[in-house]
């Protein structure tokens, strides 16, 4: 017997990258993730060739998920066309031969950044959220081994008073982003730096939601048809952006999560800030057969 | 034996009628706590009725403190059991709470007020919040209810409504307790747990705070256990004392009978340092 | 209060004290104060007992063993309540509450004031505590600071700025308010200004017809000669060493 019967032939990578025994880690904790909705499952973070909060976390568990056949496509905060969307993806297509797409409706992984797309995604698609802070007590407890413990509790009182004292000091609920969330009524999640327009999209979703921190080395989920609650006083209704009936200059589209475009008189234009979306609107005006998926707002409101 | 005698002995030997009718609000028995070989605490009983202000007096390392923390389920002893006559849960022995039990049943229905307010209170946040939090934690979701209920509790407990949206921090001492209390009251505790309350404010200020205490008491006759090696501040509040030392309660009576009337020994020298 | 036309009967006992003792053990002196001894009395309802003796012979002492201020040594107290004999030398310190509370009263010289409740109010409690309407009761309250001449304009102030002598008539009013079923009474009358002892003797020979018991000390006993019914003589007892 040789040593080259019990070897494979040498690569420069793996496929996916990662090794296999991390992917097998990775399959692993996502599997609890989803076992236990909104828990945070801790989980080894490998070095990837991109820095720490470029979003390393969600890379590790898309490239797991990677096969010869998926469909890949990269958001960063709306858009497919920025320079780290363009990065990712292409290093998704280098090492798993994946397909590259900008198209929410042709994906079967979508990795992203601060956004959810606005056309509704199917039970076969799972989007993967980039997360900077896993931790939504990390407000009010800077140990993060009491914080777990408050997990495990429900401890999540000072949660609600943040909110509170919101309320007391401006009048209204000031958390833009990262709001607090309870999932499957037991943990609180941070739910990545999605505007509040996109939160309600996570409630009882068709499709599978994993969101994961590489700095912080935390994986958490939720999985499809879960209840995503953020957190709302009986009395003070959670309000999405003031989007509803802002229309897209370039598009004419209202109704959708816009990007707010300064000018130099003082005024602001306003542009989908899903791009392509808004390049299928586009291609749709100008006659080309484009299929524009079913969207979770339907006239500024959220259609439940 | 005279016939006087006579009939004292057969009125002595039918039970003697109860007038204490309510059943007893707290009860503990056969309590023993040791930290390693230290007995904190060793086969201590509490019977507390409602409406009844039971002060437990004693110096440092008596295990009065401890006692207290085992009322409030921060702590559970080796040895003993702990009821409170809460519906549906008198036979319920808390100790045997599990820690999620024991959360929302301290949160639900055990108020406490600890003599660093730095544990009772987030400093950082508005004196109304830290009341509102402990209604929040209990289900509480109505801001409005919240801040009325808020409002409410710290007027009963006599802090200026005004400063509700100030933050602890920028209180004195006397003030911070009156938050502290105004949040042990909120909710309408069975029991009020009292931790050394006034120790450390000046001697005017505790004054304030301890009438502040007794009008509370009588106006909504809550139930409360005070804790506190201040013999002047157990006579002003407290109704029946028990006497601690080492762990084992050396004595207990009515208020007025432990000052006038000390049977023992470790009392005596108690009251009589004082007066 | 029932009242029962029909013939004179011997009225219902209240209290029977057989041999009751009293002695202070103080253990730092190694020491016995003997109080008094082997005391046997029975009193019933609407009678008055004076107590009588020098400085020292113990009469104060006995009213608060009755009390149960002072514990003792000794003997038996047999109180008659509504639920059946209660013997307040053993009685649970809660029991004794519920009686403080119900039915004995205590009246000294001394008030135990609190900072920041108005006369009126101090003199009410009694009466709420007893289920009486606050309106109803505070009406009740400023009759009965008026009858012991306290000054109209006091009635709402905090008895702890008064002098002695109008805390005192406070503390009578509060302690009188409430009709009891037993009052003992630790020389209430001390250093009372004229008017004010009237009202006290008016108010306890009321409280005497309608048959509250009663057992005092008194500084000026001729002030109630007219209501005693019995005398008790106590005699001081020597400290002895242990």
């Amino acid at each position: 017997m040789k040593l080259q019967e019990l070897t494979r032939p040498w690569a420069a990578f793996n496929y996916g990258f990662l090794d296999e025994s991390a992917k097998r880690e990775i399959r692993r904790r996502i599997l609890k993730a989803i076992a236990v909705p909104g828990y945070q499952v801790p989980y080894a973070s490998r070095e990837v060739p991109m820095a720490r909060g470029w979003g390393t976390g969600g890379l590790q568990v898309s490239l797991t998920l990677l096969k010869p056949t998926a469909v890949v496509k990269v958001i960063d905060q709306g858009a497919d066309d920025s320079v780290n969307a363009c990065s990712i993806r292409k290093f998704f297509g280098r090492v798993g031969g994946v397909i590259e797409t900008q198209d929410t409706q042709e994906a079967t992984i979508i990795q992203s950044r601060h956004r959810i797309p606005e056309e509704k995604l199917r039970g076969d698609q799972v989007l993967v959220l980039q997360v900077p802070d896993p931790e939504p007590l990390r407000t009010v407890q800077s140990d993060m081994s009491v914080a777990r413990e408050m997990h495990g509790d429900a401890d999540y009182g000072q949660l609600w008073l943040i909110l509170y004292e919101q309320l007391v000091k401006s009048g209204r609920i000031m958390q833009y982003t990262e709001y607090p969330s309870l999932v499957n009524g037991r943990h609180v999640i941070s739910p990545s730096p999605i505007p509040r327009w996109d939160v309600l999209k996570l409630n009882e979703a068709d499709h599978l939601t994993i969101l994961s921190a590489g700095r912080e080395k935390r994986i958490y989920a939720v999985p499809p048809h879960t209840r995503v609650e953020p957190l709302v006083f009986d009395d003070v209704p959670y309000r999405v952006e003031d989007h509803q009936d802002k229309t897209c200059y370039r598009t004419n589209v209202t109704g959708f999560f816009m990007n707010e475009l300064p000018q130099d008189d003082g005024s602001a234009k306003f542009e989908l800030s899903d791009s392509h979306f808004g390049v299928k609107h586009m291609r749709k005006a100008e006659g080309e057969p484009v299929e524009i998926g079913d969207t979770w707002y339907k006239n500024g409101k959220m259609n439940r | 034996m005279t016939a006087l005698n006579l009939a004292a002995a057969t009125q002595i030997t039918h039970q003697p009628p109860r007038l204490m009718l309510a059943e007893p609000m707290l009860t503990m028995r056969g309590i023993s706590k040791n930290f390693g070989d230290v007995k904190a605490v060793s086969d201590v009983d509490v019977t507390v009725y409602p409406g009844e202000v039971l002060g437990i007096v004693g110096e440092s390392g008596s295990g009065k403190s401890t006692l207290l923390r085992m009322m409030n389920l921060e702590e559970t002893p080796q040895a003993g059991s702990y009821h409170l006559a809460l519906p549906g849960r008198e036979d319920r022995d808390l100790f045997t709470l599990d820690r999620f039990e024991r959360r929302s049943l301290r949160a639900q229905h055990i108020g406490i007020v600890y003599q660093n307010p730095h544990l009772g209170l987030l400093m950082g946040h508005t004196n109304s919040g830290n009341v509102a939090e402990r209604l929040l934690i209990a289900g509480k979701r109505n801001f409005a209810e919240l801040r009325e209920q808020a409002r409410q509790s710290l007027d009963a407990s006599e802090f200026p409504v005004e400063r509700m949206d100030a933050t602890p921090r920028e209180l004195s001492g006397g003030m911070q307790q009156r938050v502290q209390l105004a949040k042990a009251i909120a909710l309408e505790p069975a029991v009020l747990l009292l931790d050394e309350p006034t120790t450390g404010l000046d001697v005017s200020v505790q004054a304030l705070v301890l009438d502040t205490l007794k009008r509370l008491q009588r106006d909504r006759a809550i139930t409360m256990v005070l804790v506190s090696h201040d013999l002047g501040v157990i006579r002003t509040m407290a109704d029946r004392v028990m006497v601690m030392r080492r762990g084992k309660v050396v004595e207990q009576g009515l208020a007025d009978q432990i000052f006038q009337d000390p049977q023992h020994a470790y009392t005596q020298q108690l009251v009589h340092a004082k007066l | 209060m029932n009242i029962e036309v029909s013939i004179p009967t011997t009225p219902a006992p209240v209290l029977r004290v057989e041999g009751l003792t009293k002695q202070f053990k103080m253990h730092h002196l190694k020491r016995t104060l003997f109080a008094f001894d082997n005391i046997d009395f029975e009193l019933r309802e609407g009678e008055f007992i004076l107590l009588k003796g020098e400085n020292g012979a113990g009469k104060s002492t006995l009213l608060r063993t009755l009390y149960r201020s002072y514990l003792p040594r000794g003997g038996h107290a047999y109180y008659h309540t509504r639920e059946g004999v209660i013997d307040l030398a053993s009685a649970a310190d809660v029991d004794i509450a519920v009686l403080r509370r119900r039915e004995i009263g205590f009246v000294t010289q001394f008030l135990n004031a609190r900072p920041r409740v108005a006369a009126e109010e101090v003199v009410a409690e009694p009466l709420r505590l007893a289920g009486t309407y606050h309106a109803e009761a505070l009406v009740e309250a400023r009759r009965w600071l008026g009858a012991f001449g306290v000054k109209k304009q006091l009635w709402a102030a905090y008895p702890s700025t008064f002098s002695g002598g109008e805390q005192q008539k406070v503390n009578l009013a509060r302690a009188l308010i409430l009709p009891q079923r037993l009052l003992l009474l630790d020389e209430p009358t001390a250093s009372l200004d004229r008017d004010a002892r009237n009202a006290l003797v008016e108010r306890l020979t009321q409280l005497k017809a309608s048959g509250v018991a009663m057992i005092g000390v008194f500084h000026h006993p001729e002030d109630v000669t007219g209501l005693i019914d019995q005398e008790i003589a106590l005699k001081a007892v020597k400290i002895e060493d242990q």
